[in-house]
């Protein structure tokens, strides 16, 4: 029951969002987020942590007829990735506070509508239901980028969309393949996926249209292009929600949908899948080091790091699934605050360009050390909450093929590169133009960053409070892979 | 008396086929041809009452009244297309005082 | 067989094994937190105070395992990391090794503390310098302590950033963040090489926990020189190359003096860059199963040691000059690494902590003297004005130069009868390196303290001999310079007098097992031992003695800058050129690169074929558009056709 809460709960609260006149909606938003974000608690508290199966289920049926039925429930996995969305969101909400958007109360509501798609992704047990909130978290994103976005914002939008759009057609398209397999009147059930006996050149194809649509919401090379340019023309809190949980939508599809249903075409092509990963990581990580608009670098470093989580996912041992269901969420947290910094300096100093940026920590102390905490984890220092995630998924990837491992652990060289380069042109030098009146961070913006450097350090140092909800999981998931 | 479906068998399967063939073959040709829309709405009438007829016939020769069923709402339909296509048949010559169809071209590209 | 190291169940112990590190990390964050709110007194009682704990609890901790049969235990806190069959604790293993590191770190780390103090008084981010250097007593600590090849990594990273902060602790000078980004990215190659190392540990062994990774490896059953042995030993070496700076990624240590002067002393010259013999030593029992490893490393060790010698000898800023020299000292002891004398590796690492931490310090109090200048060619003289300076920085000279009884007569002597047993080439070029740091040296001396003051009037009106906080950390850095050697007193006066390698003997206790053959004692007659040290002695005196006669009695100073130079002069002058070399064949490439693939591969072909897709279609209905020609005759037509194709083929075909 816990379960269909949190999912309609935002649902029904950007609802009476949408109803609030002014700049009101936002604390309003805020507090439902808040709301949510308690009730995620709350179904922790009542999670069973050593079992691996699905938990706090719910299940009635949808279209009876074609045995589609209305599915949710979730195992330490799916628990996890709604945590960071519930933990996430009202941050996201929160550091909004200082942009007046106009038609806030639309802006909000969808903010909110989303949360019930990024929630139902992640809870769906159906695969049409998965298929449904899939879609349904994107038409929000869409509007969020293309109304409140930068100048290019129709054009990349589009892109963006269709993309997308045409990245899911594919993956329709095998549910409703995989759904016509399973014996008797059809079921769309998660379990009954994966206890179909493909053989391997069914689940040869399969496997390609459903990684299609994983691989362009990841995104990985070479499927990515859309990306840059949508976080760079999104507005911060749309950017936040893509890279910040949208983008952890691939990969959990990849986990739930992919590696299980098809385990023998993902032998069949788990090399190539490391292959393009890993040249993600690097491609992106080179990319990233002459970029010079901020928002743009963050794009980049994260197809590296997305890169990464892919190739240890699809290693299949313990170390590379364990390593990325914690650098989802220290992905998640890291790159929501580096957006936010991000945005804090462009409303102060209405530039992005590292070149016409320089000295702020002369001027502004305390974001001179959220920053720098927040660019650790990033650069997966350890202690800090990315060096876990690289460390397992690196050691991952290693363990499946040494070269593999060694050229994806290029990305700990490169991301220095950048992310020093970047933080030495922000931050560093002599003051600039731009850069002169700079003030320090407000108690809005601190109440952002705290719970995120929290999370930095709490990921950083006691690891085993996440991997321990998603060990059983990931067990139970390998068992299924191997049997 | 004889029954509706005897007095339909008295005559041979093939000479229904043929007929409506006929008949269904000139509802297309003048469709094609014409440009009066009002002859094409007849010709519409034409086809549509050449497949009642073989519907009929084979439903008389199979003992089956299914097809029958369909006959009545074909029929139907045919009443409301009529219904619409004559309205809009009006109303278009109205707008541009013709009924030929060549002259509604406004729909493209 | 050799040691068991226990879990250790004594809550008392386990907290103050802990507060050792803890206690400089709260220092951080009370400073770093305070940062120009406290008062600058407090701040250093701070910094200075939570070091000092540790320096004190170190003792005890010292005391109280030689008290108790010298066993070493492990003590753990909490699991910190564990997916599947991989456990990595969050813990610690006390042992001989760790408690000398501890002991050197903390020690030499407080009496630095204490310099900064003075030194860096004039600072407005006092607050922030100790915060950072307190955070870097914290990483090193845990890197020495970690009782896992993990936790020995998360020291490593640590140091690595605190010396990025520090390098760039005036971070308004472009150059000293170039500097300090250069340092911290060369660090990462290596780093990258010791977590590869850490994985195929991992992968071998099952575990990355000292002492079931040793217990292991002494039973490994692949034999000397396993090609696994070598890779796991190179990648771990690489990590040391790094950190250690060794060739080929040397070159970030001498930009690295762009920090303030404790920094350079405290990391860069006598903690966080022996790191990577600490390691080697660490893994001894892994090194002494791939003697190629060890082989390679000796070559590098040495070749490193000649390389940095030759360019100290022209280099004008004496703080380059120092720099250089740790290269090549640290080439030192990756040579000795190299022929399995461990023992006068750390030797040379603890006397070398005294003597080069003294020679920094040293340098600093000259150039606190000379407002910051740092060009020797603008001093001289100075021995008039900075007596103290003047005598503890050349105690410090005579130390690293090799002259007895200065402690690194004793290290270096023993380093390099080992060295000789091993190998009569290498022999020869360590001498060579030798001569040369007793030239270098001596020359540092006579141009900053001898001769007549060179500097501008504005200079020698400010000469001072610093103050108090200063100089005492001079004065004892000098009396450990002069003592330290006697920890290890060669076997010609006395057996058994090795007090450090007796000390050390029980880590090798696996490597014993492993490969006994490797780690055989030192056979060596006294004769030849007596023949050795008075060769050595005699080249640092013959050196000093030219070094003496250039530029005392002959008075040369080096040429300005600009002036034309002889071509190997030149060379040297602009160390090799190896930083240009780096730029262009890795730099420019990366940098060529990474606009290359964006503007070409990622805007024109891969979004070029995405955009492609989209075109296709727009320009596919732009031409199809036509057929919608509004006439309804020509549908119906299309329509029929189309019907009467599908029938058609169903009937003749399907």
């Amino acid at each position: 029951m816990i379960t269909a809460i949190l999912l309609f709960w935002p649902a029904l609260a950007a609802l009476l969002v949408l109803l609030i006149k002014g700049q009101g909606a936002k604390k309003v938003a805020f507090g439902a987020a808040l709301v949510e974000f308690a009730l995620s608690l709350f179904a922790l508290s009542g999670f069973n942590a050593e079992n691996g199966g699905t938990q706090l289920a719910l299940n009635f049926p949808w279209i009876e007829s074609a045995g589609i039925s209305f599915s949710i429930g979730m195992d330490g996995i799916s628990l996890l990735m709604v945590l960071l969305t519930t933990f996430l969101v009202p941050l996201i909400v929160l550091s909004s506070f200082k942009h007046d958007y106009k038609n806030p109360n639309v802006f909000y509501a969808l903010i909110l509508f989303m949360q019930t798609g990024l929630i139902g992704v992640f809870v769906a047990m159906d695969a049409f239901l998965f298929y449904f909130m899939w879609e349904v978290a994107l038409i929000p994103i869409y509007f969020i980028a293309a109304v409140w976005g930068g100048e290019n914002r129709i054009k990349v939008t589009f892109k963006f969309f269709v993309y997308t759009i045409f990245g899911s057609l594919f993956m329709l398209a095998a549910f409703v393949y995989l759904y016509l397999q399973t014996p008797g009147t059809h079921t769309a059930d998660v379990n009954a996926f994966y206890q179909l006996a493909l053989d391997s050149g069914q689940q040869s194809w399969i496997f390609w249209f459903l990684f299609i649509a994983f691989a362009i919401k990841m995104p990985v090379f070479p499927f990515h292009t859309w990306q840059p340019d949508t976080y760079t023309e999104s507005p911060t809190q749309a950017t936040m929600l893509l890279s910040g949980i949208m983008l952890k939508m691939g990969i959990y599809g990849v986990i739930r949908w992919l590696l299980p249903v098809v385990p023998m075409g993902v032998s069949q092509w788990a090399d190539l899948v490391l292959i393009l990963s890993i040249i993600g990581i690097v491609y992106g990580s080179i990319i990233a080091i002459r970029q010079r608009d901020l928002k743009r670098l963050i794009a980049y470093s994260s197809i590296a790091h997305v890169g990464l989580i892919a190739a240890g996912i699809f290693t299949l041992n313990e170390q590379g699934l364990q390593g990325g269901v914690i650098q989802m969420l220290s992905h998640g947290i890291n790159v929501v605050g580096l957006f936010f910094i991000i945005d804090i300096i462009f409303s102060r100093t209405n530039t992005r360009e590292i070149t016409s940026l320089g000295g702020i920590t002369q001027n502004a102390k305390s974001l001179s050390i959220f920053f720098m905490i927040l660019l650790l984890g990033s650069v997966a220092l350890p202690l800090t909450n990315g060096f876990v995630g690289e460390f397992l998924l690196l050691s991952g990837v290693f363990q499946y093929n040494y070269i593999y491992g060694a050229v994806a652990g290029l990305t700990i060289i490169l991301g220095a590169v950048y992310m020093l380069r970047m933080f030495q042109g922000v931050m560093f030098g002599t003051k600039s133009e731009a850069t002169e009146g700079f003030t320090d961070l407000t108690l809005n913006e601190k109440a952002v960053l705290i719970p995120l450097v929290i999370m930095v350090f709490w990921i950083g140092l006691f690891p085993n409070t996440f991997l321990s909800i998603s060990e059983p999981a990931v067990m139970n998931l390998l068992t299924i892979i191997n049997r | 008396m004889n029954q509706i479906p005897e007095v339909i068998r008295t005559i041979p399967l093939e000479y229904y086929l043929f007929f409506s063939a006929a008949l269904f073959t000139i509802g297309v040709i003048g469709v094609l041809t014409r440009r009066n829309a009002i002859v094409i709405f007849m010709c519409i009438e034409l086809m549509l009452n050449a497949v009642n007829l073989l519907l009929t016939a084979v439903a008389s020769y199979r003992g089956d009244s299914s097809a029958q069923v369909f006959v009545f709402f074909i029929m139907a339909v045919a009443a409301a297309e009529v219904c619409v296509g004559l309205a809009i048949i009006v109303m278009t010559y109205r707008n541009i005082r013709s009924t030929d169809v060549q002259l509604l071209n406004y729909l493209k590209w | 067989m050799q040691e068991i190291v226990m879990p250790l169940n004594n809550q008392g112990m386990a907290l103050l094994c802990l507060l050792v590190p803890i206690l400089p990390l709260l220092g951080f964050i009370l400073n770093g937190l305070g940062n120009r709110k406290l008062a600058k007194g407090l701040v250093s009682m701070i910094g200075c105070g939570t070091v000092l704990a540790s320096f004190l609890i170190s003792i005890y901790l010292f005391l109280d395992f030689t008290a108790n049969g010298s066993r070493a235990y492990m003590v753990d806190y909490y699991n910190w990391i564990s997916a599947g069959n991989m456990q990595i604790g969050f813990s610690f293993m006390i042992d001989q090794l760790t408690l000398l590191m501890m002991l050197m770190v903390t020690g030499i780390g407080f009496f630095i503390h204490l310099y900064s103090a003075g030194y860096m008084s004039h600072d407005e981010n006092f607050g922030k310098f100790f915060s950072f250097i307190n955070l870097f007593m914290f990483s090193m600590l845990l890197l020495v302590m970690g009782s896992n090849y993990v936790m020995m990594f998360v020291g490593w990273e640590g140091v690595g950033l605190c010396s990025y902060l520090l390098i760039g602790f005036w971070n308004k000078n472009t150059n000293y963040n170039n500097a300090a980004k250069k340092a911290f990215v060369m660090n990462r190659i290596g780093d990258l090489g010791f977590l590869l190392g850490i994985f195929l540990i991992f992968i071998t062994f099952g575990s990355v926990s000292y002492p079931q990774v040793f217990a292991e490896a002494a039973r490994y059953t692949g034999g000397i020189d396993s090609n696994i042995m070598i890779a796991i030993t190179l990648l771990l070496f690489v990590g040391a190359m790094g950190k250690s700076a060794q060739l080929p990624l040397f070159t970030w240590l001498p930009d690295a003096m762009a920090g303030p002067t404790p920094v350079s002393a405290l990391i860069h010259a006598a903690t966080m860059v022996t790191a990577g013999i600490y390691m080697v030593l660490r893994s001894n029992v892994l090194y002494v199963l791939a003697p190629t490893s060890l082989e390679i490393i000796a070559i590098i060790g040495v070749a490193t040691a000649v390389l940095a010698a030759t360019i100290g000898l022209a280099q004008n800023d004496i703080k380059k000059v120092l720099a250089y020299s740790t290269v090549s000292q640290l080439g030192y002891m990756f040579l000795a690494l190299g022929v399995m004398a461990f023992s006068s590796s750390i030797f040379h690492v603890l006397t070398h902590a005294f003597f080069k931490a003294l020679l920094f310090l040293g340098a600093g109090s000259v150039i606190h003297a000379m407002s910051n200048e740092q060009d020797i060619r603008n001093m001289g003289g100075l021995r008039k004005y900075l007596p103290i300076t003047f005598i503890t920085f050349l105690i410090g000279t005579l130390a690293i130069a090799g002259i007895p009884p200065f402690a690194g007569f004793f290290s270096k002597d023993e380093l390099l009868a080992h060295v000789w047993e091993h190998s009569k080439v290498l022999w020869g070029l360590g001498m060579l390196a030798s001569f040369m740091t007793s030239f270098y040296m001596f020359r540092l001396v006579f141009l900053t303290f001898f001769g007549t003051f060179r500097g501008t009037e504005s200079q020698r009106s400010h000469l001072h001999e610093s103050p108090m906080s200063m100089t005492l950390p001079l004065i004892v850095l000098a009396i450990l310079s002069t003592i330290g050697g006697f920890l290890g007193i060669p076997a010609v006066f006395g057996e058994n007098m090795h007090v450090l390698q007796n000390y050390l003997a029980p880590i090798y206790g696996y490597a014993q097992v492993a490969n006994a053959a490797a780690v055989a004692p030192l056979h060596i007659d006294h004769a030849t031992e007596w023949m050795l040290m008075g060769i050595s002695v005699a080249v640092a005196v013959v050196a000093a003695i030219i070094a003496y006669v250039m530029y005392v009695s002959k008075k040369t100073v080096p040429v300005a800058e600009g002036s034309k130079l002889s071509p190997l002069h030149n060379l040297i002058y602009n160390k090799y050129y190896i930083d240009e070399l780096y730029d262009t064949i890795i730099v420019r490439p990366v940098m060529w690169m990474s606009s290359a693939l964006h503007r070409f591969l990622d805007v024109i072909v891969v979004d070029g074929i995405v955009n492609g897709f989209g075109k296709l279609v727009m320009q596919s209905g732009r031409s199809l558009r036509y057929a919608q020609s509004g006439a309804i005759g020509f549908y119906i037509m299309v329509m029929v056709f189309s019907i009467v194709l599908i029938l058609f083929l169903n009937f003749f075909i399907g």
